[in-house]
């Protein structure tokens, strides 16, 4: 029977994957909308923190338990694409929300999560940085995206047509 | 890379070119591109990239810059303007409508900016001008609340299209220098609040300056006390100054008004008293073209003191947001569709001129006169 994720790994992959999506959604959608802008800003903040707490639990969690080998026959240069894909999903998980809060921050903007509840800047107020920081925010959503896409399609080609087990190492809804 | 024996043995080149071309793959591959493509075309869809002619924050802010050409460094709106270094003590008042920091007896840091409406900072400061001031309280615990009001009783427009709309029928004729009256005319009957509004603002007169001008919030908003019970509320910043009226004739001086100002300011600081009108139900609150009843119940819920104002510069009101929503918990947006609009045009704005080269603006307080 194949390797398959902890269920801790695949319950945290899951829960991520529905947000990070929804963040990239609401994200290209709040930036193009006059009407919903100020309600997705509001939800998009306080989940991309969210965001950036669940993927530093995800990093510890992968080192208590590992990922599943992938298969033995696996070409070299695959299994090279698998492992730099993931660590550039993982980068981005935790440099988007961490340069959403570093421009905020430099934009002399208070960081509001829910109610009054506030995180302290991280950076000094800066237009300079600021104009650094808010292009490269959506330069990387769109890599991640992009990140994202090739993600599904490599999932949906070891579940179609390589067929060798890797797709229900994390779907399998069994502990 | 570590392998497991105990995967299962599949036939030999499953992961070869020729298993990826075998016909039943191939069909395979077309779905999973189906699939791809749909992803790709909700979020293109979602971006609003497949409906380009829709009117969003960035062909907003295009236009503003099309029409009145660019001022690069400079606030795409209100670019003619000075900082203000001051403080609000709060009365206690406003604390019955309102948990917010702000409200509760005190002194709060202020700063914030006066200018007059307009793209560009080279203008000459005229009778005609819209006067605004926009203000910053500093409150604990890194909350804030931005505000930015105007010297006119009613916005002229409702929302984000009849702003752009009035926009593009103010642009100037290149003939003339003035906007052509036929496209002023079409755009006033297809927006008869505008027409309405804009005769109330031309009836209200205007003070003889900044010092004496009262400002107003113009959007209502939602003012939740500590029980939670919600308030319609819109604000006014009511000087303390005596109103006097414009001179008859505009003063030739180009920053008149700015150096007035400072005049008035070296004899000591300005106030205005921060007045809130109550909403009852009924009183429009997503349309900022309708004034409320005159009789509606205020509170003066404390006195703002401007004590200098200084010009504009790095790390002072020049590299301020005043986005509308930025609010202390115990404020709230109303229905009002302006107020997203703003936040978001302003941001686009805000962003601009973030990464553009500054030049100093003309307003230079100390100098002139």
């Amino acid at each position: 029977m194949p390797s398959r994720f902890p269920m801790a790994s695949r319950l945290l992959h899951w829960t991520m994957a529905a947000m990070v999506l929804a963040m990239l959604f609401i994200g290209i959608a709040m930036v193009g909308s006059l009407a919903d802008y100020h309600r997705l800003v509001a939800i998009h903040r306080p989940l991309g923190i969210l965001i950036l707490v669940l993927v530093a639990l995800r990093l510890a969690n992968r080192l208590i338990r590992p990922a599943p080998p992938l298969p033995l026959d696996m070409p070299g240069i695959l299994r090279f694409a698998a492992h730099a894909s993931h660590a550039l999903l993982y980068a981005l998980m935790v440099a988007l929300p961490l340069v959403g809060w570093a421009m905020l921050s430099a934009a002399g903007n208070p960081v509001v999560l829910i109610g009054a509840w506030h995180l302290p800047l991280i950076l000094p107020p800066s237009d300079a940085l600021y104009a650094l920081l808010r292009p490269l925010h959506t330069v990387l959503a769109f890599v991640l995206f992009a990140t994202f896409l090739v993600h599904l399609g490599a999932a949906l080609m070891h579940a179609l047509i390589f067929r060798d087990g890797v797709f229900q190492s994390m779907v399998s809804w069994r502990r | 890379m570590a392998t497991d024996p105990s995967w299962p043995s599949e036939p030999a080149g499953r992961y070869s070119l020729s298993t990826l071309l075998a016909p039943a793959a191939l069909m395979r591959l077309g779905i999973i591109a189906l699939v791809l493509l749909g992803v790709a075309s909700a979020f293109a869809w979602t971006a609003g990239w497949l409906s380009p002619g829709r009117l969003d924050q960035v062909r907003l802010i295009d236009t503003f810059e099309a029409v009145n050409g660019a001022h690069p460094g400079f606030r795409r709106n209100h670019a003619k303007g000075v900082c203000l270094v001051g403080w609000f003590d709060s009365s206690g008042a406003g604390a019955r409508l309102s948990g917010a920091a702000v409200f509760a007896a005190g002194r709060i840091p202020v700063v914030g900016r006066l200018s007059i409406v307009g793209p560009s900072p080279e203008v000459a400061d005229g009778s005609e001008a819209v006067r605004s001031m926009a203000l910053d309280f500093t409150l604990p615990d890194g909350e804030a609340w931005r505000t930015s009001m105007n010297d006119i009783p009613v916005f002229p427009v409702k929302d984000a299209q009849g702003f752009y709309e009035q926009l593009v029928a103010l642009k100037p004729d290149p003939a003339t220098g003035k906007p052509d009256p036929a496209r002023v005319a079409a755009f006033l009957s297809a927006h008869p609040e505008a027409a309405r509004a804009i005769a109330l603002i031309k009836g209200a007169p205007s003070s003889s300056g900044f010092a004496n001008a009262t400002y107003n919030g113009l959007n209502a908003f939602r003012f939740v006390d500590v029980d939670g019970k919600a308030t319609p509320v819109r604000w006014s910043m009511r000087p303390v100054d005596a109103f006097e009226p414009e001179p008859a004739e505009t003063p030739r001086e180009k920053n008149y008004l700015f150096d007035a100002l400072s005049a008035r300011l070296r004899q000591g600081p300005a106030q205005w008293h921060l007045i809130l009108v109550i909403g009852q139900p009924g009183d429009p609150t997503s349309d900022a073209t309708l004034p409320w009843p005159a009789d509606r119940e205020t509170i003066d819920a404390g006195t703002l003191t401007v004590a200098a104002i200084e010009s504009e510069a790095t790390g002072n009101c020049r590299d301020i947001e005043f986005d509308p929503l930025v609010l202390p918990s115990g404020i709230e947006p109303s229905d009002d569709p302006m107020l997203s609009a703003r936040s978001a045009a302003y941001s686009v704005s805000f962003t601009r001129r973030a990464g553009e080269t500054k030049t100093p603006s003309p307003v230079q307080v100390g100098r002139g006169r």
